[in-house]
C-alpha cells in the first residue's frame, strides 16, 4: 500500500474508533454480508506515557479496546481496533474499512465518514470555545510613582 | 491456619440479597443509571478508572452504582474485572504535547506561550453549598470565546532550553509492568511512576504533603499542570503500521524542584512528573511530588528517612486494593488462629500463678 493510502486508512480507522458506536449504527444501520476472519474480542490495551512527557517510557494503565476482522464477500478485508466493550462499534468499524478499500469508498466517506469528521471537529471546537473562554488575561496594575 | 468450615450459606444469600435491595434504596426515588453516574459523577468515575488502572468510564461507572459509591469496592470490581481480559498489546507512548487541553496552568510562569486556562476549576469557589443544586434548576451553559489554535509547548521546554533543566533519561523501550511481575526492590522510576500512577489517591496525598511538611522536603513548584484528551495509537501487527484505537482524559504535573550538580555540571532545576488518567489534578500534583522524593538517590541528595524517600514503603503501601485485602480479611473466621492464641494465653496465666503461688509459699 502506498504512502498515501496508508496515512488515508490510519487517518479514517482513527476517525471510526473515536466514533460514538450509536452514531455509527445510525450511519451505517444494515451492515453487507461479510464472513468473520476473527469475530468481535473484547480486550485492553497497555496505555504508555513518558516520563516529564518526552523521557522513557513507562505504563499508565489499561484501556478497553475491542478488534475484529472480517471479509465482504467480494474478499476484501477490514481491520478494526476501537475504544471500549461495543462488538457492533468494532464490526462496523471493520466494514467501513474494507468498504473503504473497495469502489464504495467515495460514497462511504460522503455519507459515513464526512458526518463523522464534521461532528468531532465540532465537538472539538466546542470545548477549545469554552477552554478559551476561561483564559486568564493578566493585567498590571501600576503601582507607586515610577 | 485455614479450615473449611460449612453452614454459612443461606445467611450470605441472604446478606446478598439485602445489599442488592438496600442499594437500590428509597423505592420512591428515582433509580440512579449508569450514564447518570458517568456524566453527573464524572470525577468519581476518573478515579475508580485511575486506581483501577483501566479506561473505561462506563463501566467505572457500573462499578460505583454496584459498590454503593464505595470507591475501594468499585476499583476492586473493575481491576477484577480487568483481570478476565485478553491484552492486545501497549500503546506508543501518549504524546501529551499533543493534547487537547482544557485546562493548562503554571504556577511558575505568568506569560507562558499558549496561555494559562483555568477549564473547568474548583480553584476559586468559595467552598459554600450551593442549595440552587438541591433544587431543580437548569444549568448554566459554559461561555465561549473564538478558540485560536495555539501550540501549548510544555512550559518546563522554556528552561530546558536554556540548560536550566536536569535532562530527562532515556529508558528501555519496553518498561517493567508490574501486573505483569511482582513488583521487587529496588525499583526503578518507570516502574515507580506506574505503581503511583494506580495508587491510592489519599496515600499519595499524604505522602506529598508530608514531604511538603518537611519529610524529605524538594521545594516543588508546579512548572505545569494540564488536563485534555491524547489520542492513543498502537502498532497494528496485522496492519503494518499504528492507528488511533481512541482517546483518552489524562491530567498531567511537572513540578520543578531545586537542584542537582556536581563538580562537573553546573546546578539545575530537578523534576517531579505526574501523570494520572481521567481529571485529577490532586493526585497528579501528589504524584509528582513522590516521584521527585523517591529520585533522593539518583540525585545524589542525603536519605533523611523521610518516608516519602523510601520507596519500599511507598510502593508496598500505596495500592489500596492490596491494603484493604490485606486489612479486610481480619475480619473473616479465624476459629482456628484464635483458638491457639487462647490455649496460648491460659497456659502463660497458668504458670504466672504457679510462680506468684510458688513466691507466695517462699
Amino acid at each position: 500500500m502506498s504512502t498515501l493510502a496508508t496515512q488515508t486508512r490510519k487517518t479514517y480507522m482513527g476517525l471510526l474508533a473515536r466514533a460514538r458506536p450509536q452514531r455509527l449504527e445510525q450511519l451505517l444501520p444494515d451492515l453487507p454480508a461479510h464472513d468473520w476472519l476473527r469475530r468481535p474480542v473484547i480486550g485492553t490495551t497497555m496505555v504508555r506515557g513518558r516520563i516529564g512527557a518526552t523521557g522513557a517510557p513507562f505504563n499508565l494503565g489499561e484501556m478497553t479496546v475491542t478488534r475484529c476482522a472480517l471479509r465482504l464477500t467480494d474478499g476484501t478485508v477490514g481491520h478494526a481496533y476501537v475504544q471500549g466493550r461495543d462488538q457492533g462499534h468494532a464490526t462496523r468499524a471493520a466494514i467501513v474499512d474494507a468498504l473503504m478499500q473497495s469502489d464504495a469508498a467515495v460514497q462511504v466517506d460522503a455519507t459515513i465518514l464526512a458526518p463523522l469528521r464534521a461532528e468531532e471537529a465540532a465537538t472539538r471546537n466546542s470545548r477549545a470555545e469554552k477552554a478559551a473562554a476561561t483564559k486568564v488575561e493578566f493585567f498590571t496594575m501600576v503601582r507607586g510613582e515610577d | 491456619m485455614y479450615v473449611a468450615t460449612k453452614g454459612g450459606e443461606r445467611a450470605i444469600d441472604a446478606a446478598h440479597q439485602w445489599l442488592a435491595d438496600e442499594r437500590r434504596g428509597d423505592r420512591s426515588v428515582p433509580e440512579l443509571g449508569v450514564a447518570q453516574i458517568r456524566e453527573q459523577m464524572a470525577l468519581a468515575v476518573n478515579r475508580v478508572m485511575a486506581e483501577g488502572s483501566l479506561y473505561d468510564p462506563d463501566l467505572a461507572a457500573l462499578a460505583i452504582k454496584q459498590a454503593r459509591g464505595d470507591l475501594i469496592e468499585a476499583v476492586f470490581l473493575i481491576r477484577a474485572y480487568r483481570t478476565t481480559l485478553p491484552r492486545f498489546g501497549a500503546s506508543i507512548p501518549v504524546e501529551t504535547d499533543r493534547m487537547d487541553i482544557i485546562r493548562r496552568i503554571s504556577a511558575t510562569f505568568k506569560d507562558a506561550p499558549g496561555g494559562q486556562i483555568l477549564g473547568p476549576t474548583f480553584d476559586y469557589t468559595h467552598r459554600l453549598l450551593d442549595f440552587k443544586l438541591m433544587a431543580d434548576g437548569a444549568a448554566p451553559e459554559a461561555l465561549r470565546k473564538e478558540a485560536e489554535a495555539v501550540a501549548a509547548p510544555h512550559i518546563l521546554q522554556l528552561l530546558d532550553r536554556d540548560g536550566l533543566m536536569e535532562p530527562l533519561s532515556e529508558g528501555a523501550e519496553t518498561p517493567p509492568d508490574l501486573t505483569r511481575e511482582p513488583l521487587e526492590m529496588p525499583a526503578d522510576r518507570p516502574l515507580r511512576l506506574q505503581a503511583l500512577a494506580r495508587g491510592d489517591e489519599g496515600f499519595v496525598l499524604s505522602m506529598a504533603y508530608s514531604t511538603q511538611r518537611g519529610y524529605g522536603r524538594t521545594h516543588a513548584f508546579v512548572g505545569e499542570l494540564r488536563i485534555g484528551t491524547c489520542a492513543v495509537e498502537m502498532e497494528i501487527p496485522e496492519l503494518g503500521f499504528a492507528v488511533e484505537i481512541g482517546e483518552i482524559e489524562l491530567t498531567e504535573c511537572e513540578t520543578v524542584n531545586q537542584f542537582t550538580g556536581s563538580k562537573s555540571e553546573p546546578p539545575q532545576f530537578t523534576r517531579g512528573y505526574g501523570l494520572v488518567m481521567g481529571q485529577s489534578e490532586r493526585k497528579a500534583i501528589s504524584m509528582s511530588l513522590v516521584d521527585r522524593a523517591l529520585r533522593w538517590e539518583e540525585l545524589g541528595e542525603d536519605y533523611v528517612g523521610a518516608p516519602a524517600q523510601d520507596a519500599e514503603f511507598v510502593l508496598y503501601h500505596c495500592d489500596n486494593i492490596q491494603a484493604t485485602g490485606f486489612l479486610e480479611h481480619i475480619k473473616l473466621p479465624h476459629y482456628v488462629d484464635f483458638q491457639s492464641e487462647l490455649e496460648l494465653i491460659r497456659k502463660l496465666r497458668r504458670a504466672a500463678a504457679g510462680a506468684e503461688v510458688k513466691e507466695a509459699a517462699e
